[in-house]
Parts: C-alpha cells; sequence; structure tokens
C-alpha cells in the first residue's frame, strides 16, 4: 500500500502543478495511525498529509456535491465500492461529470479498527499488513491477526469493481472471491415475527440519533431533510415513544431504496454499532427477486426500480417473503 | 364512583382505509348506497391517487394507533391518472415485505384494487381484513404508547 499512496501523491503534485486540476480529494493523516480522514489538497505544501492506507474507508463521493460547485476541476481518488455512489450521484444530478477527474485507486479491503481493538489490542500505534496477516503494534507487545476477521463489514462481503475512471493507479487486485452478502437476511427472514421484532428492537434501542448514518450516506443527498425539521417529532430522540426510532429507520432506509448502492458507509459510521446495511439489503434482495437484478451506480444513466414499472409486478400482498414457516 | 369492571373488552381493531378518490373511494359509496354493511371501525381516509400514500403515511397510522393498514386504489390499467397505481404497487410491495422483516406482521397490511362499481368487493374485502386483525390482535408493535394508554 506504501508505494500506492507514493504513486498517488505523485500523480496528485503533477495534476495540481500543471493546473490541470483545481484541488485534489483523499485522505490525510489523523492523530493516530488509524484515523485517516477525507480532505482536499489545494497545493502541493498541503500534499505532505496525504495519505492512504488500511484505514482509508471513507468513501469521499458524497463531498463531491460541495466540492464540484467550487470553481475548477477537482481530482478524486476513488475506491471500487465509492464509484458506484459517484456514478448515482451523477445521475441524480448531483455531481457534475464534467467538473471531477476520476483516479481508481486499489483497495484491498479496508480495516476496522473496532475489531482490531475488540480482538484484545487496546492501544494501537501502527499496523502493517502483509498479505493476510495483520501485524499490529503495540507499547503491550505486538500481535498478529487474521486480516478476515478485522476487516470492514462492507469489505467482508465486496466483489466490487471500479466502474468509472479517468485512470487508474492499481498495483494489485483484490483476488475475486465468492461472496454471499445476503447470507445475514436470509437468516433474519426464517425466523418468526417475534424473533424478528425483538432482533431489531434490541438493535434499533441502541440508537442516539446522531443522524450519522444518514449525514454519511452519499444516497441521502436531499437539500433539506425531513428529520431536520423539529415539527416533525421524530428530529431527536425522544425516549417517551418507543415507536420513533423505528420509525426514523423505516424512512431512512425507505428514502434510499432503489438507489442504495450498498456501500456499508452507514454502518461503518453507527458509534453503535447497529447492523443497518441488513436493513438496506433486505429492500435490495427484494428488489432482485420482484424485478430482477439491479444494482445502483453501475450507470450513471436510467431507471431505478422504484422510478418504473411493469404491468404483471408482482402484487403487495404475495410480495411479502421470508416468512417463518 | 363509577364501578372498576375486571370483564375484558372484547378487542375491536382500528383499520385505516387508504382510499382513492376515483375508483375505491366511490365503491365505497356504492357498498353504503347498496345497503352492503362494512365494519365501522373501518376509518377511510380519501386520497387522490393510490400513488399519493406515502410509506411514512402507513407509518403514521400505525404510530397513532392502527392495529392494521389498508390501501385501495384502482385496478391496475384503470388509474385516473394512467400510471399511478403501477408505482404504488412497488412501493407497497416494497414496504409491506419490510415492515414484516422487522416484525410487524403481514397480515397487517394489505393493498387490495376496488373500483368504483365493485361495492359489494368493497364490503367483502372490509369485513375479510377486519376479521384477520380481529384475529391477530391488538397491534402493540408500531403504536407510540401515550396513544393507546389514552384511550
Ligand atoms: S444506505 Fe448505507 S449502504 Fe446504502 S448508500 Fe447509504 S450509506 Fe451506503
Ligand atoms: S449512526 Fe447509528 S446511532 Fe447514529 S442515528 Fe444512525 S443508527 Fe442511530
Amino acid at each position: 500500500m506504501k508505494e500506492v499512496e507514493l504513486k498517488m501523491k505523485e500523480r496528485a503534485k503533477a495534476l495540481l502543478e500543471s493546473g490541470e486540476v483545481a484541488r485534489v480529494v483523499g485522505w490525510k493523516k489523523g492523530d493516530f495511525c488509524f484515523d485517516p480522514s477525507p480532505a482536499t489538497f489545494e497545493t502541493v505544501d498541503e500534499l505532505n498529509e496525504f495519505v492512504y492506507d488500511y484505514f482509508c474507508g471513507a468513501n469521499l463521493s458524497k463531498y463531491l456535491i460541495q466540492i464540484a460547485k467550487k470553481e475548477g476541476k477537482t481530482a478524486v481518488f476513488l475506491k471500487p465500492c465509492d464509484t458506484y455512489s459517484f456514478n448515482q450521484l451523477v445521475k441524480e444530478h448531483r455531481i457534475d461529470r464534467e467538473k471531477i477527474y476520476v483516479i481508481a485507486v486499489e483497495c484491498l479491503a479496508k480495516l476496522d479498527i473496532e475489531k482490531i481493538k475488540a480482538a484484545g489490542v487496546s492501544v494501537v500505534t501502527g499496523v502493517e499488513v502483509v498479505d493476510k496477516d495483520v501485524n499490529v503494534s503495540s507499547p503491550y507487545g505486538n500481535v498478529t491477526l487474521y486480516k478476515p476477521d478485522v476487516v470492514l463489514t462492507k469489505c467482508a462481503t465486496c466483489n466490487k469493481t471500479h466502474q468509472v475512471k479517468d485512470e487508474e493507479i492499481i498495483l494489485h487486485q483484490r483476488p475475486a472471491r465468492e461472496v454471499d452478502r445476503f447470507a445475514e437476511v436470509v437468516k433474519l427472514e426464517n425466523m418468526t415475527p417475534d424473533e424478528r421484532f425483538a432482533f431489531w428492537r434490541e438493535q434499533l434501542s441502541k440508537c442516539i440519533r446522531c443522524n450519522a448514518c444518514r449525514n454519511v450516506c452519499p444516497a441521502c443527498s436531499c437539500v433539506k431533510c425531513v428529520f431536520d425539521n423539529p415539527n416533525s417529532g421524530i428530529a431527536a430522540k425522544a425516549n417517551d415513544d418507543k415507536f420513533e426510532e423505528q420509525l426514523f429507520h423505516v424512512i431512512r432506509a425507505f428514502h434510499v431504496s432503489g438507489r442504495c448502492t450498498d456501500c456499508g458507509e452507514c454502518s461503518r459510521v453507527c458509534p453503535q454499532n447497529i447492523p443497518l446495511h441488513l436493513l438496506n439489503r433486505k429492500f435490495i434482495k427484494d428488489i432482485d427477486t420482484n424485478y430482477g437484478e439491479y444494482q445502483a451506480g453501475e450507470t450513471s444513466e436510467g431507471k431505478t426500480p422504484l422510478t418504473s414499472y411493469t404491468e404483471s409486478d408482482i402484487e403487495p400482498n404475495d410480495a411479502v417473503n421470508g416468512e417463518a414457516k | 364512583m363509577q364501578e372498576v369492571t375486571t370483564e375484558k373488552k372484547e378487542f375491536v381493531p382500528n383499520i385505516v382505509a387508504f382510499c382513492c378518490n376515483w375508483c375505491s373511494y366511490a365503491g365505497a359509496d356504492l357498498a353504503g348506497s347498496s345497503r352492503l354493511t362494512y365494519p365501522a371501525n373501518v376509518k377511510i381516509i380519501r386520497v387522490p391517487c393510490s400513488c399519493r400514500v406515502n410509506p411514512s403515511f402507513v407509518l403514521k397510522a400505525f404510530q397513532q394507533g392502527a392495529d392494521g393498514v389498508i390501501l385501495c386504489g384502482c385496478h391496475p390499467g384503470d388509474c385516473h391518472y394512467v400510471t399511478g397505481n403501477y408505482y404504488t404497487r412497488r412501493r407497497m410491495a416494497l414496504l409491506y415485505s419490510f415492515l414484516n422483516y422487522l416484525g410487524i406482521e403481514k397480515e397487517r397490511t394489505r393493498l387490495e384494487w376496488v373500483s368504483a362499481a365493485e361495492g359489494a368487493r368493497f364490503s367483502a374485502v372490509m369485513n375479510d381484513f377486519v376479521k384477520t386483525v380481529t384475529d391477530l390482535g391488538e397491534n402493540k408493535r408500531l403504536t407510540d404508547l401515550r396513544v393507546k394508554e389514552g384511550e
């Protein structure tokens, strides 16, 4: 990953120096080795802070909505999953494609610091990845973890490839694997309604209504959001109403159905570790079964499943599946 | 002083029926003028088109204490606005399945196509839906607790 980072930095420098782009969007060093954050670089000097490592899980696409409104062209580094969100935003006319220069970068799956810490390393001072080994340095002794155990949940079932690029910096390919992203959804479908209700009640009750899942979601790009309306009764956590958090989650998930690219950012940012991707994937699975396979963000044109129809669509009363026998 | 009764009241469900103006609401009217009966606990909300029903209307109905929600519109192909009900069909297919996924029994949600000429069908559909929901019992899951407590 170090060589890739170097190449990206060189490329960013060249683009800025030549004036081809006015700014580059990437990631910059954080306070620790595991918290790089999305950043805009406008000068070559600023690039000293540039990083690209195994903790650059953040999806940069949504930042482009604001950034693309600025003067001049913007270069952006996109991982495979980010390109789907990018396409979807172009499709929804949120980003002007002409103003963005997309550099596709390799991913190889990103790491989840929470999982590393949960594996027993409380203080992390450095992380190095060699093949399937994650060597974590810590003042209390170094530990080697098995990579598939500590990757981000969204990366564990990802098989995505770049859907859009103007150039690429790819030195290693992630081998294609057999993945089943619906396995967990099916498990839930096979429970009884009572069990499912208990499961979601437990999960959703943890919600603190920080709205991080909405803020990070590239599909949630409305200028004004219903949840920001103080009169809606659902703008903040109100513990006196047990329905409250469910209402928020149903509306959030429904609003992005057909447009959710399954980028997994919602689950990644949730401070309460609520498996939000299982809500969105239910919609994706139902759309696939009822209306044919559909992957949002594969192209930047065409209709979405909820803005189209056929005359012989399944009836809602028959479309409720996954009932326990 | 009022006498305290320990006797259990018979459960009468609250049913919300969204009916489109052009077909189903007219169907309900016809049922009425033909002296066909349907339970009085079905609260009809008239909407311009079944497509007007935002999924959050269904949620809101449950929140306000509905035990079952039914949506009625013109038969596919007969929509006054030509294609509205086709979109409704996809939307509700996803919503109902999703609610079921969260543990809200699928029997509590329903969609039926009822034309302006189908008064008898309207009455039959409502009777059947009320019976189904009555058998299921009270919806405790999506209700705002404050709503039912105040009863
Ligand atoms: S709902 Fe979650 S997985 Fe879907 S696009 Fe939004 S952040 Fe990504
Ligand atoms: S990120 Fe998690 S805690 Fe925050 S609003 Fe979303 S689900 Fe709730």
